[in-house]
């Protein structure tokens, strides 16, 4: 149910992102989403890969400093409103998004949202409960060959 | 003015200071034998009797004390009198976080405020004059040890201490202070301040500095006295022989006079111990032949020096050093805090987020001393949040902080980044220009 995040720490200095992004190119490793949170002395590039177990294994053999997170994946209506169901269904019950980021599919009119919380299945439930579609990971990394 | 402190000594003949020399060392190495068993047993094992040392000519044979063994008689074992005669103790920070003790006794403050006034003295400084003393007041030696010899030379002495820049400058300027002492990153500070609180430097009567407690540079005098609109002279010491005023410079600027009438000086070769021969680069070894609670015999200072013995235009004839060029270990002043890497290393490892590979990257920025420490996690700790890795460097910066007593910038490299060196590790990129 949950779906597996490459949680990749990136040093700032110039050409470290290209060298990632190359590693992933060469692996024919197709990109669902992505993030960049910075500071000023590093980065934290979280990607939604095709085959993350393969991307990782291919990021950290190049010497990249990467973890898989799990996180959640949720469909929303691409309209006002959709968001803010599932955000306050979370919020009532107290569970804290550490960071969420969104995309959209080019096959269907949904968005999808990425969300990382600190209790995965309490937050599923929740949302399941409250009749937000969750997403499987065989969704999510297959998503481009729709 | 006065032009000397203790014109008799200052100025004595070679011959008076080596007998004078002689003779102290005599009595301290028989006191040393006799109150401090440490030494007892060094001397029993190398075959020496006290009375084989019968002046100078045989300083050579006696063994060399070292930090370390000051931190293995941590804290008291070391003093050569009974602790009722001990009047004051300082300190100073040690390798793996356990202070050096010194003591002295009301006679060793007396020679302590001496060799201070001496060093005022020569920097044009009498009873008129008002001392502004900018060292940190406390277990460090800098500000009670100026602070004492300004007293004896009967200045108006102001004890402000450190930090507090602009309060600093307020007071120099309304307490009317003419002599400063500080470490000389410090005095490029307060100059900046005083150009930010838009104070012409006019409006100051300070004429004279004094500092030391970290390397400095003739490009740094210059700035300083631009800046201040005084003269600025070198003082050297450390914790270990007395504190600030084991050696110091007159108005010639040629080199540093040390007080070798408490202090013999010898410069030996590090690796094999030889004493080398006079104006040869080497490590700077210190003997104390005056002093009661502490007299440190042939303690290896660790600072690269040269002496030069040849005569001053001051009139004194105190042996002169040149600036330490270096050190013999891997020992950094930051911001006039010994700190050395292993130090570091260990409130890494006692932490546990890192892997034991770091490196320290130290810069002036500012004229100020900034320390970088960039490491390496363990891999589970690079976690997909920002919270958490700024946690852990908040962590590690606290301990550095209260362990150290510096401040220091926790960068975190990714995994395996940092150089693996084959052998000793070399951990420090030092950028400072300073020599």
């Amino acid at each position: 149910m949950f779906i597996k995040q490459l949680s990749i720490f990136v040093e700032n200095s110039p050409g470290r992102m290209i060298s990632i992004i190359r590693i992933l190119e060469e692996n024919h490793i197709d990109i669902r989403a992505l993030s960049l949170s910075d500071t000023s002395d590093f980065g934290i590039l979280r990607l939604i890969v095709s085959s993350p177990e393969h991307a990782c294994e291919a990021l950290r053999a190049k010497g990249s400093t990467v973890r898989i997170t799990e996180v959640l994946g949720i469909g929303i209506t691409d309209q006002p409103g959709g968001l803010g169901q599932a955000v306050q269904l979370l919020s009532e019950q107290n569970i804290n998004i550490e960071y969420m980021y969104a995309f959209t599919s080019p096959y269907n009119n949904n968005a999808y949202v990425i969300l990382r919380v600190e209790e995965n299945e309490a937050a599923a439930a929740v949302l399941q409960a409250g009749g937000v579609e969750l997403l499987t990971p065989e969704d999510v990394y297959a998503m481009g060959k729709k | 003015m006065v032009r000397y402190w203790q014109e008799e000594r200052e100025c004595a003949s070679r011959e008076w200071m080596s007998e004078w020399q002689s003779q102290q060392l005599r009595e301290t190495v028989q006191r040393v034998y006799e109150n401090v068993a440490p030494y007892r047993k060094r001397m029993e094992e190398a075959g020496i009797r006290p009375e084989d040392i019968r002046g100078i000519e045989d300083l050579h044979r006696l063994p060399f004390t070292c930090k370390q063994d000051l931190r293995d008689y941590y804290p008291y074992e070391m003093f050569a009198v009974p602790m009722e005669e001990v009047v004051r103790i300082h300190a100073s920070s040690g390798t793996t976080g356990k202070q050096i003790v010194v003591g002295y006794t009301r006679n060793d403050l007396n020679i302590w405020a001496d060799t201070c006034a001496r060093a005022l003295v020569s920097a044009g400084a009498d009873n008129k004059d008002f001392m502004h003393v900018s060292y940190g007041y406390g277990l460090f030696t800098g500000g009670l040890g100026l602070h004492g010899g300004a007293e004896k030379l009967g200045m108006t002495t102001i004890p402000v201490s450190t930090g507090n820049s602009k309060r600093q400058l307020t007071i120099m300027k309304d307490f009317g202070s003419t002599v400063i002492c500080c470490t000389p990153s410090y005095a490029l500070h307060l100059g900046e301040t005083l150009k930010d609180m838009g104070i012409p430097k006019e409006e100051l009567r300070v004429k004279a500095g004094l500092f030391g407690a970290e390397p400095w540079t003739e490009e740094m005098r210059r700035e300083i006295e631009a800046e201040l609109g005084l003269k600025a002279y070198d003082i050297y010491g450390l914790t270990e022989i007395i504190g600030p005023g084991v050696a110091f410079e007159c108005e010639c600027q040629s080199g540093m006079h040390i007080n070798e009438d408490h202090f013999i000086p010898e410069i030996i070769d590090p690796e094999s111990g030889e004493v080398l021969p006079l104006g040869s680069s080497g490590e700077l070894v210190f003997t104390c032949i005056t002093k009661e609670a502490f007299p440190l015999i042939r303690y290896r200072t660790r600072d690269i020096a040269t002496l030069d013995a040849s005569p001053c235009a001051c009139g004194r004839k105190l042996i002169k050093m040149k600036k330490p060029q270096g050190r013999s270990d891997d020992m950094l002043i930051i911001r006039g805090v010994n700190v050395f890497p292993s130090q570091i290393e260990s409130v890494l490892l006692s932490l546990g987020y890192t892997a034991p590979y770091y490196q320290l990257v130290v810069e002036r920025i500012n004229n100020t001393d900034q320390l970088e420490i960039q490491v390496e996690l363990n891999e589970e700790h690079y976690s997909d949040t920002i919270k958490s890795l700024q946690k852990i460097t908040r962590t590690i910066a606290e301990a550095v902080q209260s362990t150290l007593g510096i401040s220091a910038k926790i960068r975190v490299m990714e995994a395996r980044s940092l150089p693996r060196a084959e052998g000793k590790a070399v951990h420090v990129i030092d950028k400072r220009k300073l020599v």
